[in-house]
């Protein structure tokens, strides 16, 4: 049965079903409704945990750190100035290769601060060794928090599920969340290898030198690269046992004959689909594929989708500052290495929670192709509705 | 493993790379080897951590973890709530330095305490940024030579007081924090014993000699730490609950200069007018402490009802002082 579930609640629900056994979070806009329901269930006896306030993100992410190394499945949850201030632990639980799962509620950086929702802060955690999948429903920010403690614990790497502040933490959609005996069927008690255990001690962390530290980071980079077959075979898994599948790690949106694709993440694809349908009406061959795992980045999916296309778009809502779209970057890239040479277009928008409307993906989709993929730029500016159906155009 | 057999098991071993005469490996060895090795270690970033782990090897036989400088409190707090989740009781104890305590560390360690995490929390204190080349922290003295409050032709080296960390643990009202040196083992041993059969949060400040920062002979480490608190610079004391309920005391007070002659890191204080008035501060501040904690026998500025009132009364602890005397 479907319930009307605010985005953070569906998370906080999914996360109770996953059983962990510490919680360690710090408030922040647009996350604090997740651990605060988290808090509610440890309260009421709902979730048998250990719910710490931590006295920062910093300190939440080390405890969190703490707790997987220590015998328990763990959760925290952040978002921008928060993310930020845990990068330094973030890139040492990467580096220890522990199981912890963690959401970020998507939002802008500073400055100028600002509370809504871009790709920004996570992005900027790109190189840090976590798995980042890219929601863009409640349901699927629900059902990825089960996948997440799945792979984390399969491939002994952190997995961020990366939730639009807002557009989803914030808005409430009909979500169906699966029964206590279905999760624990799919995702098995926590075991740690590594677990801290006087009668077998251990030393983690110790330091390493030029003569064995590549080697570590090359074993982190493999493991990435092998997450991709696993996140594959446990979504396929999920999908056998709860009836919901998102693709794996990318999801194309009609494909066929797609001569212009354009390429996104999040919340922003529904309004993109709605574009793809609309024009397809018009008879034009357009769709849509939507990167639902950026990290590790599915070169060789993302390939397999777009090898036919003829214009790509990139349209995201986060760029490297003095270099420019970072999936258009590595797309690019991931092209060149296979002798393809389709241009893709890099447009930037929905920064700091700008509205990416309907009618602004359109301008899009028809500048792109008019302009053959060459120009790289900003989103249009929001059109207003009647200046839009009158043909009057303004262009950002 | 049997505590009783934990003198004939070292949890930090033989092999280490730390310098000849290190206080922190004394402390650190000293600390361990009484907590004995059913226990979880998280270390800071730092000289222990360094000399310890280096490259793949390990002197520790007990578990050991290290994540990054500032974290140690906090990793430790999830280690201990991952533990009480599972329903084991492995007591879980931090090593710090100064800097990853007084400095970079503080936050975390206050959230542990807190929050009340029954983590015993110990502080190596040797005043400076040690492993990245003797740099001044926070718990560096005044008038001390760093590289980074170097003595010149306008300075006397460092130019601020050391923090006192233990008031600011005393603070939090925490069930129990002390202050100990590497000069007097059965004191250490008391206090690292107490902290151990005590539920919830514990501090230890152990002041640990570093002859390449301290500049002084490697065999001097133990009668250094042994001359701080006998002029009065680093007290003995236990703190519980915030109040404070023991005491070293002191036979007699030496003169400061006793402590700092044999130190280089002081040595410039003695070269100039300047430098002499920064060692008469010192010397106030020897006094201060001295006078704070009531730590002269007999008459100190304190009068002797005062001292009583504050002498080894508090939580579950020794006798009072006044039925001692009875």
């Amino acid at each position: 049965m479907r319930k009307l579930l605010e985005g953070s609640r569906a998370v906080a629900e999914a996360v109770r079903l996953c059983r962990p056994q510490v919680v360690a979070a710090y408030p922040i806009t647009p996350q604090t409704h997740i651990i605060e329901h988290l808090a509610q269930h440890v309260a009421d006896g709902e979730l048998e945990a250990e719910f710490i306030n931590a006295e920062s993100e910093f300190g939440a992410a080390s405890i969190v750190l703490g707790s997987v190394i220590g015998g328990a499945r763990a959760f925290t949850a952040t978002a921008s100035q928060g993310l930020l201030l845990m990068t330094e632990v973030l890139y040492n639980i990467a580096g220890m290769r522990l199981p912890v799962v963690m959401v970020c509620a998507n939002r802008a950086v500073g400055a100028p601060i600002n509370i809504f929702s871009d790709h920004q802060d996570s992005m900027a955690l790109r190189d840090a060794g976590w798995i980042q999948l890219y929601v863009e429903s409640n349901q699927e920010a629900a059902d990825s928090m089960i996948l997440a403690y799945r792979i984390a614990e399969a491939c002994e790497l952190p997995v961020m599920v990366c939730m639009d502040g807002f557009f989803l933490t914030h808005t409430f959609e009909p979500v169906a969340l699966p029964t206590q005996d279905a999760v624990d069927d799919y995702l098995p008690t926590y075991h740690f290898a590594r677990t801290l255990n006087p009668t077998q001690p251990m030393t983690l962390g110790g330091g390493s030198e030029p003569d064995n530290y590549q080697e570590f980071r090359k074993a982190q980079f493999d493991a990435m690269e092998s997450a991709q077959t696993v996140i594959e075979a446990f979504e396929a898994e999920f999908h056998e046992q709860f009836g919901r599948s998102y693709g794996g790690l990318v999801q194309g949106y009609r494909l066929e004959g797609a001569t212009t694709v354009l390429l996104g993440m999040g919340s922003m694809m529904g309004a993109v689909r709605d574009i793809v349908d609309k024009l397809r009406d018009q008879g034009q061959a357009v769709g849509a594929l939507r990167l639902r795992c950026f990290r590790p980045f599915p070169k060789d999916t993302l390939i397999e989708y777009l090898k036919t296309a003829q214009h790509i778009i990139v349209l995201e809502k986060a760029f490297s500052i003095g270099a420019g779209g970072i999936i258009a970057t590595e797309l690019r890239a991931a092209l060149h290495l296979v002798g393809i040479t389709t241009p893709v277009k890099s447009v930037i928008g929905g920064l700091g929670g700008r509205d990416l409307t309907p009618e602004v993906i359109e301008t899009i989709f028809q500048e792109s192709t008019a302009d053959g993929c060459i120009n790289d730029g900003f989103a249009p500016e929001h059109i207003p509705q009647d200046e839009f159906d009158s043909g009057q155009k303004r262009h950002g | 493993m049997d505590k009783r057999d934990s003198f004939r098991h070292n949890i930090l071993t033989s092999g280490h790379r730390a310098c000849s005469g290190c206080g922190e490996a004394m402390a650190a060895r000293m600390v361990t080897d009484l907590i004995g090795p059913d226990a979880i270690y998280i270390n800071a970033t730092g000289c222990l951590q360094v000399f310890t782990t280096h490259n793949q090897q390990s002197a520790w036989q007990a578990p050991w973890v290290h994540s990054v400088f500032a974290n140690a409190a906090a990793v430790a707090s999830g280690v201990e709530a991952a533990l009480r989740a599972s329903g084991k009781n492995t007591p879980v104890v931090v090593q710090a330095g100064d800097g990853g305590t007084f400095d970079i560390g503080l936050q975390c360690l206050s959230g542990m305490i807190e929050r009340g995490h029954d983590i015993l929390f110990v502080c190596y204190d040797n005043e400076a940024y040690m492993n990245t080349g003797v740099q001044r922290s926070s718990s560096t003295p005044h008038g001390v030579r760093t590289t980074t409050s170097p003595p010149g032709r306008l300075s006397q080296g460092k130019h601020h007081l050391k923090k006192d960390v233990i008031s600011i643990m005393a603070a939090h009202h925490m069930p129990y924090a002390a202050t100990a040196t590497v000069a007097y083992f059965p004191d250490l041993k008391v206090k690292v014993e107490k902290a151990m059969g005590i539920k919830g949060p514990c501090f230890l400040q152990v002041l640990s000699p570093c002859p390449l920062g301290w500049q002084h002979d490697s065999a001097l480490s133990v009668s250094v730490s042994r001359l701080a608190v006998e002029t009065g610079l680093f007290p003995l004391i236990e703190l519980e609950y915030g109040e404070l309920t023991g005491v070293m005391r002191l036979s007699e007070q030496k003169p400061v200069e006793d402590y700092l002659r044999p130190q280089g890191r002081f040595n410039h204080l003695f070269a100039s007018k300047e430098g002499l008035k920064e060692i008469r501060h010192l010397q106030a501040l020897a006094d201060a402490r001295i006078h704070r904690y009531g730590l002269l026998q007999g008459e100190s500025g304190w009068d002797s009802e005062q001292v009583l009132q504050v002498d080894r009364h508090g939580h579950n602890s020794y006798r009072k002082t006044a039925e001692l005397d009875q």
